[in-house]
């Protein structure tokens, strides 16, 4: 029997596990592990900050659908995980931290960089071990990787002290399932829900889908089509659900929600059956509990058990993977004709197009609506987008239209800044073959830009737009909506985003004016390296339709129509609040 | 309302908690907690009493299942079962009031564990009523400190629970209106 240390059985799980490349940062504790990196294939990327370590392990994950690894030191470089640890929590994303941590006899004895990283992390993770044996790591690597991707897939960190990394012991990897007694990803409903769920199904006038982040986790997009072209259910999507169906499918009517189509909410408002397939009635999408979809039975499908009436109480829960459980529904699904509530919801869309600034005469003046749409245009929406959080994330999930799964991605449940750039080269790693674009803020960018260099290092070629209104804009937006205009604090001068790309040997660009955005779109896109494009964009547009938070779903602020804007721009007195 | 809860759990470091972090985090309040181990190695027993209504119950039900070192989870407050709290009671009696105690002791069929010039200390078993009428009642003399184990619960009758049953049916609260905040967060 070989025997191995326990840095070495750290890389030799990882590659039984079939990683290919993590994301990580060195230090003092993780040194050993370190160190024997070398004598190993997998493919190492040195961040400049361990938040975007775990971030990029996290875009890799929503890329592929793998489990996406990040690796740092003790102390410091665990507590900067947590940011990304919690954003991937709140998505239920599947990665796996490796951190290092002082000595077992130094626990507790506040030692250099000793920071109780599994205390700190419990509420943010699905699991966490701490490990100090060296026997004790291939189980503890093997259970993490199990528990990141199966049941609602999360994130699960792995503290080892230095000795356990440092001792050797006999390699033992036990292969086959992993057998935890408490753990059950796998909860099912009892059979008669079924039942009752076909009921209500084929006998609803005005059905209506929610389809969330879980049909992209399940896989199970054929399943949700089958079903909606056979009782010809019309779709809406979460944020986290967008890719899930393609977004020219006739079914899909598009994002609900706080930044949804007013008609798209209005017709949850008027179902009489929701269908919540793989998602979690967060605030952002209900409004106000008490009004939301009162009309409805409610059929809720989803892999946690504990999401099932936690928000919106339910008609049938159905517990489980969505794949399987739409399985074994679809043969009891019946035809049907809802024509004429597919009618209405039509009927409804009309006087979007006066209010959408796509159909606005171009004044010359960059809106990022044109950004997003001329990129997903140019781009033949086949790009993987992966965005910051803020105004430009509204747009982007309104502009961009997305056929593919795994194409947007996102922070949804955190709405963490600072994601975008650095999940970006997560997902390049990922889908190398893939154009990837970064839509950030002027904002979020600068929270973790110093991941340009890590861009610069690794060679790796990403579209890069920043969507610069020089504000905190959609907190500028609240302000403007909710607290008189008075702007505190959100005003931002950046640096010369061009000259800042340069600075990291990367190419810049800038664009003011509409004219010259598809050339040099079509330039950035062409050129084999990294390009940062500072879009400078009309500073005060705001995000429409909009629910204010805990307002009811259907009452939504809405951009004024088309004549009164052209006069006026978006005068707050001209907001019409209705459907 | 105040639901009981017992969680068969693995006995490994961290395990208490895991268990009271997920309370403290879903914003429950816990009444009490026991734990100790039980009749199988590696498995320990926790009885959970905490305040909450039906759905709230079903909800840390299904919240504990999520905690990977959680075998099983029973809700006992309707179901038959024996509660029982153990209390100790240390009170300040002057020598003319020993025998009033010890009288009282007797009605509530508790016991004199320590006696000495100044004080006595008395143990009562029972359920939460009993426990809570005996401490009362001892209000009448001088209570120097109350000691509470919190309440530990069986199920009557003769069927053995497997700690770790091979399949938990999801539950579903058949009242189970969540009531939700209309009050949402204004964070953006
Ligand atoms: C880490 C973090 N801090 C603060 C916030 C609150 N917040 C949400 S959107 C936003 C403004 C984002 O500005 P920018 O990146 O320029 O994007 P824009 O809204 O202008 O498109 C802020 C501060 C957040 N979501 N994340
Ligand atoms: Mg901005």
């Amino acid at each position: 029997m070989t025997k191995l240390t326990g840095a070495q059985m750290i890389w030799e799980c990882l590659t039984l596990e079939g990683v290919e490349v993590v994301f990580g940062y060195p230090g003092g504790a993780i040194l050993p592990t370190y160190d024997a990196m070398l004598g190993y294939k997998i493919h190492h990327v040195l961040v400049r900050h361990e938040q975007g370590a775990t971030h990029m392990a996290d875009g890799y994950a929503r890329a592929s659908g793998k489990v996406g690894v990040a690796i740092a030191t003790s102390g410091p470089g665990a507590t900067n995980m947590v940011t990304g640890i919690a954003t991937a929590m709140m998505d239920s994303v599947p990665i796996v931290c490796i951190t290092g941590q002082v000595g077992s006899k130094a626990i507790g004895s506040d030692a250099f960089q000793e920071t109780d990283v599994t205390g700190v992390t419990l509420p943010i993770t699905k699991h966490n071990y701490l490990v100090t044996r060296t026997e004790d790591i291939p189980r503890a690597i093997k259970e993490a990787f199990f528990i990141a991707r199966s049941g609602r897939q999360g994130p699960v960190l792995v503290d080892i002290t230095k000795d356990a990394q440092q001792g050797s012991a006999e390699f033992v990897w036990e292969h086959g399932p992993v057998r935890l007694p408490g753990y059950r990803p796998d909860l099912r409903t009892l059979p008669g829900e079924l039942e009752r769920a076909l009921q209500l199904i084929n006998n609803a006038e005005r059905p209506l889908i929610l389809a969330g982040h879980g049909i992209i986790s399940a896989g199970a997009r054929a399943q949700v089509l089958e079903f909606a072209e056979r009782a010809q259910v019309p779709i809406a999507t979460t944020l986290l659900g967008i890719g899930g169906i393609p977004a020219s499918h006739g079914l899909n009517l598009g994002m609900m929600g706080m930044h949804g189509e007013a008609y798209v909410n209005s017709a949850i408002q008027q179902a009489d059956l929701l269908l919540a397939f793989g998602m979690r009635f967060d605030d952002r999408v209900t409004g106000n509990l008490k009004t939301y979809a009162v009309n409805a039975r409610k059929i809720h499908i989803d892999i946690d058990s504990s999401e099932l009436n936690k928000n919106v109480r339910v008609d049938v829960g159905l517990v489980g993977d969505l794949r399987d459980v739409l399985q074994e529904l679809l043969p009891g699904v019946q035809s049907a004709d809802h024509s004429a509530w597919l009618d209405h919801i039509d009927s409804m869309k009309g006087d979007v197009a006066v209010r959408d600034i796509q159909s606005l005469p171009d004044t010359g003046h960059l809106y990022a609506a044109h950004v997003i749409n001329d990129i997903w245009r140019l781009t033949n929406g086949n790009a993987i987008v992966v965005t910051d959080v803020g105004q430009h994330q509204m747009w982007e999930a309104q502009y961009y239209k997305h056929d593919h799964e795994r194409t947007l991605i996102t922070s949804g449940g955190l709405g963490t800044m600072g994601f975008a750039l650095p999940a970006a080269i997560g997902a390049k790693f990922a889908c190398p073959d893939r154009e990837v674009w970064v839509v950030a803020g002027d904002g979020g960018f600068q929270m973790t830009m110093a991941e340009l260099a890590t861009i610069k290092q690794e060679k790796i070629k990403l579209n890069i737009a920043i969507i610069n209104n020089f504000y905190l804009g959609m907190v500028r937006q609240w302000q403007e909506f909710f607290y008189e205009k008075r702007y505190a604090a959100t005003p931002l001068l950046g640096p010369d985003f061009v000259k800042l790309a340069e600075a990291f040997g990367l190419r810049g660009m800038r664009i003011k004016q509409r004219a010259e955005l598809q050339g040099l779109v079509e330039e950035a896109r062409a050129d084999s390296g990294t390009v940062v494009i500072d879009f400078q964009v009309e500073q005060e547009d705001s995000v429409f339709p909009m629910v204010p938070a805990g307002a009811d779903l259907d009452k939504m602020i809405r951009r004024p129509a088309r004549d009164v804007m052209i006069e006026t721009g978006a005068d707050p007195d001209e907001w019409e609040l209705g459907a | 309302m105040a639901h009981t809860l017992i969680a068969y759990v693995e006995d490994k470091p961290g395990v208490l908690n895991r268990v009271a972090s997920l309370f403290r985090r879903r914003a429950f309040n816990i009444v009490s907690l026991t734990v100790g181990r039980t009749e199988q190695a590696g498995v320990s027993r926790m009885t959970i009493v905490v305040d909450t209504d039906g759905p709230g119950a079903r909800r840390a039900e299904a919240n504990l299942y999520k905690l990977v070192n959680v075998l099983r989870v029973d809700d006992v407050t309707n179901k038959p079962a024996v509660v029982r709290e153990l209390v100790l009671v240390k009170v300040g009696v002057t020598a003319e009031q020993r025998t009033a105690v010890l009288q009282l002791v007797n009605v509530f069929r508790a016991r004199v564990v320590d006696i000495s010039a100044e004080a006595m200390i008395t143990e009562i078993t029972g359920s939460q009523d009993k426990v809570e009428s005996f401490i009362e009642t001892m209000r009448a003399f001088h209570i120097i400190s109350v000691a509470r184990t919190g309440l530990i619960a069986m199920v009557r009758g003769g069927s053995k629970i497997s700690a770790n049953p091979p399949l938990v049916a999801a539950q579903l609260p058949e009242d189970g209106a969540a009531e939700g905040t209309s009050e949402l967060s204004m964070s953006v």
